[in-house]
């Protein structure tokens, strides 16, 4: 029998496999999320008239899930290879299928199924309809097909594949735990990432600084939302970035009650609300660069202005509305 | 010569639960635009699988029928000038229409004659008539819609295949960019694209390619799949038609197999491992015959039996950890006592605008106190809901509860009875969720209903008090679902509490714990809200409409006497008198309407002037005296019995008599009766004819 990929052959196999299918290879984005989808490379790209294709793998935080390296599937930080294709190709599905195949499941000898999971992450903004990929019985993927990011309606619209790397590892290397996981040859995930996630959990559960975050988090949210006014998009998403894992450290630490959850993630809703529309107006503005075919691209552009114009006109209206 | 058409509509994989509701909305849509175009056809035969919906039309006719038709244009006056020749009216009209002036007859319609033309219309050709099927397939509903690629339409999945066959022909059309043909697709993995060579092949080209598309075959096979399992293996099989028809629209080609997991997940309650299996795996699950569930399952999946061993191996892996996880948090939660778990309610919110939970519950309690005082439970019964009242929201700050949320209340149960509290505490515990469902079950013991209505209550208080009310498709807090709950639970009991009113008292049941908004804010609204479930209870039950504006229009404030004055009503509305009885009635109650609101309403007999005035007060006296002791059927029978009395009456006198004294006593005498009457609703509303 043949030896069994390694995590690190399955995430080259998985980009070799995307980027021949068109998608860009992007890195990991340099700044704590708990998705792919948080990544620029998918929140803000989804966004928009312009096609866009990529592919990334994305280490993924999400502290309230940390189990002080103990429980065999459940982590601090776990690893998603994410692929965004918009518009969404007609045969996407065929086309994951592929991916599996590459890894070597062949659907004749498993049990493929697509189960109806609709996504929603409402401090985002963002909702999409799809299903949850079972391979004999378990979630290996989450199959999206984006209807609203940052609250606008999406058209074209993205479909998202996420791979959960470690659930799909452990089904390849059949191991029972992440931590028996074989990284490369002979170095263990456990050898890896064992300690970071006791240390992490303990930070999380037991040692943040809740005072600090708390100001960090006001802190951050004051400057993303300066930054979108001077429409410095890129660096005002960072801080939404920031403050939503802020907002999960003190989550975890059981900082922020019920009552208090609704309200944090109201406010980072509509940063990203903001952000998303101005995110469009600055691509807009460049004239959508990534429209190849020129006539499209010029009447994209027109029929967007349009829309801006008639926005401005809307608000122009309304701020005379409130003088008198 | 008919003919046989297939439709197949080819989706990704469309949600299992609207599987089944998809193909009988086409089949409808598809059966009311035949009868709108005039095609004839005989049968229609439904096939549905995850990723396709198809009819096959069978008895199809060739083409419409010819109709002739006669159009009615301008009146002759306008279409004649006056020397008698044809106006540019009448031209243009005879144009329009495809005739000539000389078809041309006059009319009379309502003694002013009018052109008329008879107009020969050809009827199309079936497949001209069956190309327009795409409006019927867009124009369908599903509860989630989405988009795709760059394209505006809206379905409940990516529409990836057409065919459209009639008999060997293909019928051309396409919807976005997929264009009908003949062309399906077999199983996804096992099977290929396959041409369909004449409509009526469909069925079996689809079975040689993997594909059992006809819905109730395939839930046959799975059935008997799986009892050949529990067969062979001596088992009996957790009968579940709910999950059979989730996993029948998830699977195109069955095949049933049979996993297990280790034995000492068995300590966990059954609830939990039902849980782990059915709703988050669709495994079915089975028992030994003393009726005690084993550590075995039975799944479906979705191909054939090549490779089935990794399938089942597959399964039962990923059991393994959810198992783990709800052992471990089994175990840990029953390191702390329930009141711990109730202490950390107060840190719970239950809404931010509202209060904590452990504040929820404290009002709930004082709720519940109430109703059982009125409901005259015994001392011991009151301090066992109390009891309850006191720690039933614990289970929320379980582990298990935290982990499978599914299982709030049920845990709830489990961990009390655990822990040496009474079964009526610990079953009030779960019941007080009742019903979850619309239809779903009920309350069955005292405590728990008492604690489900006390709980609903305060809820709906306390969201109208902060302002948040259901308005149109907005209930996010599922108000209208849990007044529903409240008088099907009340109908149920056969318990009589003034529920319409009791907000003022329930408001001083709370009087002492400190709420932050005022409890009886927006009360009439309240009254209203609450009336309204009661409405739309008696539709349900199929009551007329009239019937349940009668008994809803009313001062009474427990809802089963109202809902039971409704049933009355309606029990009572064919009989041969109704309609006298209820117009004598009436008429008493509109004069009624007319008594200053100060009328005094006491009758003296002294100022009578008819012995008829004599009879009807003697009649309604005896009446009053009985008429808290009366059932409402024979209060109902009593006041009935009176028409012949109240026509003597109004036959006899005058109510608006010149004398002022006169008239009020008669005034009076009316209110009283009114008054009674009132019991049953407001007659006034009922329609007879």
């Amino acid at each position: 029998m043949a030896k069994k990929m390694t995590v690190q052959e399955i995430i080259f196999t998985l980009e070799k496999y995307w980027a021949d299918q068109g998608c860009m290879l992007m890195q990991a984005y340099d700044n704590e999320k708990g998705a792919g989808t948080m990544s620029p490379y998918t929140f803000l790209r989804a966004i928009g008239p312009e096609p866009w294709n990529a592919a990334y793998v994305e280490p993924s935080r999400r502290p309230a899930d940390g189990r002080y390296g103990e429980n065999p599937n459940r982590l601090y930080q776990h690893h998603q290879f994410q692929v965004l294709m918009k518009p969404s190709p007609a045969n996407i599905q065929e086309l994951y299928l592929g991916s599996l195949r590459e890894l070597g499941i062949e659907p004749l000898e498993h049990d493929i199924r697509f189960v109806e999971d609709n996504w929603e992450n409402p401090s985002m903004g963002c909702a999409g309809v799809g299903w949850e990929v079972w391979l004999d019985g378990m979630e290996v993927t989450q199959f999206t097909y984006f209807q609203v990011v940052g609250e606008l309606q999406m058209d074209p619209v993205a479909a998202e594949v996420t791979y959960g790397l470690e659930r799909l590892a452990e089904y390849i290397q059949n191991v029972n735990s992440v931590y028996d996981l074989e990284w490369s040859d002979g170095v263990l995930y456990g050898d890896i990432f064992k300690e970071p996630e006791y240390e992490h959990s303990k930070y999380a559960f037991e040692e943040s600084n809740q005072d600090m975050l708390l100001a960090d988090f006001d802190n951050f949210e004051s400057e993303a939302k300066r930054l979108i006014k001077l429409g410095l998009i890129h660096p005002a998403y960072d801080y939404v970035l920031k403050c939503s894992h802020t907002f999960n450290l003190l989550d975890a630490r059981g900082a922020v009650s019920v009552t208090e959850r609704a309200g944090y993630l109201h406010r980072i809703r509509i940063m990203a609300k903001m952000i998303a529309k101005a995110f469009v107006e600055e691509r807009r503005k460049l004239g959508f660069p990534l429209i190849h075919d020129e006539q499209q691209r010029q009447a994209t552009v027109e029929k967007y202005t349009q829309a801006a114009e008639k926005a401005a006109a809307r608000a122009a209206k309304q701020a005379k509305k409130g003088e008198k | 010569m008919t003919h046989s058409y297939l439709l197949e509509v080819g989706v990704e994989e469309m949600p299992a639960h609207v599987v089944t509701k998809s193909i009988a909305q086409l089949h409808q849509r598809v059966a009311n635009f035949l009868k709108e175009e005039r095609i004839d056809f005989a049968q229609i035969q439904e096939f549905a699988t995850p990723r396709r919906l198809a009819l096959l039309i069978s008895g199809l006719a060739d083409k419409q029928p010819d109709v002739d038709e006669e159009v009615k244009g301008p009146a002759k006056k306008i279409a004649l000038d006056a020397d008698g020749n044809w106006t540019k009216a009448a031209q243009g009209f005879t144009r329009g229409q495809g005739v000539s002036v000389d078809d041309i007859e006059f009319k009379a319609v309502k003694g002013v004659e009018y052109v008329f033309v008879n107009k020969h219309v050809a009827g199309q050709p079936v497949a001209k008539v069956l190309a327009k099927l795409p409006d019927v397939i867009t124009a369908m509903n599903f509860p989630t819609l989405m988009k795709w690629g760059s394209f505006n339409l809206q379905f409940i999945r990516p529409i990836r295949w057409l065919v459209s066959l009639l008999d060997d022909q293909v019928v051309p059309f396409s919807i976005l960019n997929v264009t009908a043909g003949r062309t399906t697709q077999g199983h996804r993995f096992l099977g290929h694209a396959i041409d369909i060579a004449t409509a009526t092949d469909y069925e079996a080209a689809l079975k040689a390619d993997f594909v059992i598309a006809d819905q109730a075959k395939r839930k046959a096979l799975i059935q008997e799949q799986i009892h050949a399992l529990v067969a062979e293996h001596d088992w009996v099989l957790d009968e579940d038609l709910e999950l059979l028809e989730e996993v029948n629209n998830l699977v195109e080609w069955p095949t049933a197999f049979a996993g297990a997991f280790d034995e000492k997940y068995l300590v966990l309650p059954e609830e939990v491992l039902i849980t782990s299996m059915r709703d988050n795996q669709r495994f079915f699950c089975v028992r030994d015959h003393a009726g005690k569930l084993l550590p075995h399952f039975i799944s479906v999946r979705n191909g054939n039996r090549d490779h089935l061993d990794n399938v089942i191996k597959g399964n039962e892996r990923v059991l393994v950890p959810r198992l783990e996880d709800a052992k471990f948090f089994y175990e840990e939660d029953q390191k702390l006592s329930i009141d711990q778990y109730v202490a950390r309610l107060s840190k719970v919110s239950f809404h931010d605008q509202i209060s904590s939970m452990a504040e929820k519950m404290a009002r709930t309690g004082a709720l519940a106190q109430a109703l059982g005082h009125q409901l005259g439970l015994s001392e011991a019964e009151l301090a066992d809901l109390q009891r309850a009242s006191a720690i039933y929201k614990f289970d929320l700050t379980t582990q298990m509860v935290g982990e499978f949320a599914e299982l709030q209340g049920i845990m709830g149960e489990i961990y009390a009875n655990l822990a040496g509290e009474k079964p009526a505490v610990a079953a009030a515990v779960r019941e007080h969720y009742l019903p979850i469902a619309a239809e779903g079950d009920l309350p069955t013991t005292k405590l728990g209903a008492l604690l489900a209505i006390a709980d609903k209550l305060d809820s709906i208080y306390s969201f109208f008090a902060v302002g948040l009310i259901p308005s149109g498709s907005n209930d996010p807090y599922a108000l209208r679902r849990q007044a529903a709950g409240i008088m099907r639970i009340l109908v149920a009991q056969g318990w009589h509490l003034p529920i319409l009113t009791f907000q003022a008292q329930a408001a001083q049941a709370v009087a002492n714990l400190d709420l932050r908004y005022d409890y009886t804010k927006n009360a009439a609204q309240v009254r209203t809200f609450l009336l309204d479930r009661i409405k739309q209870f008696l539709s349900d039950e199929h009551l007329r409409h009239d019937v349940i504006d009668a008994a809803t229009d009313t001062k009474v404030a427990d809802p089963v006497n109202i809902v039971a004055a409704a049933q009355l009503l309606a029990d009572h509305q064919a009989d041969a008198g109704f309609k006298d009885q209820i117009e004598a009635l009436t008429r008493v109650i509109r004069i009624a309407q007319k008594a200053p609101a100060d009328l005094p309403t006491t009758v003296d007999p002294a100022k009578f002037v008819n012995p008829s005035e004599t009879a009807l007060h003697t009649a309604v006296a005896a009446l009053a005296k009985q008429a808290d002791q009366l059932s409402l059927a024979d209060l109902f029978a009593k006041l009935t019995a009176l028409a012949d009395v109240i026509t003597a009456y109004f036959t006899e006198n005058m109510i608006m008599d010149k004398d002022e004294a006169v008239k009020n006593n008669r005034l009076a005498q009316l209110t009283l009766l009114a008054d009674l009457t009132g019991r049953l609703g407001n007659l006034d509303q009922l329609i007879v004819k």
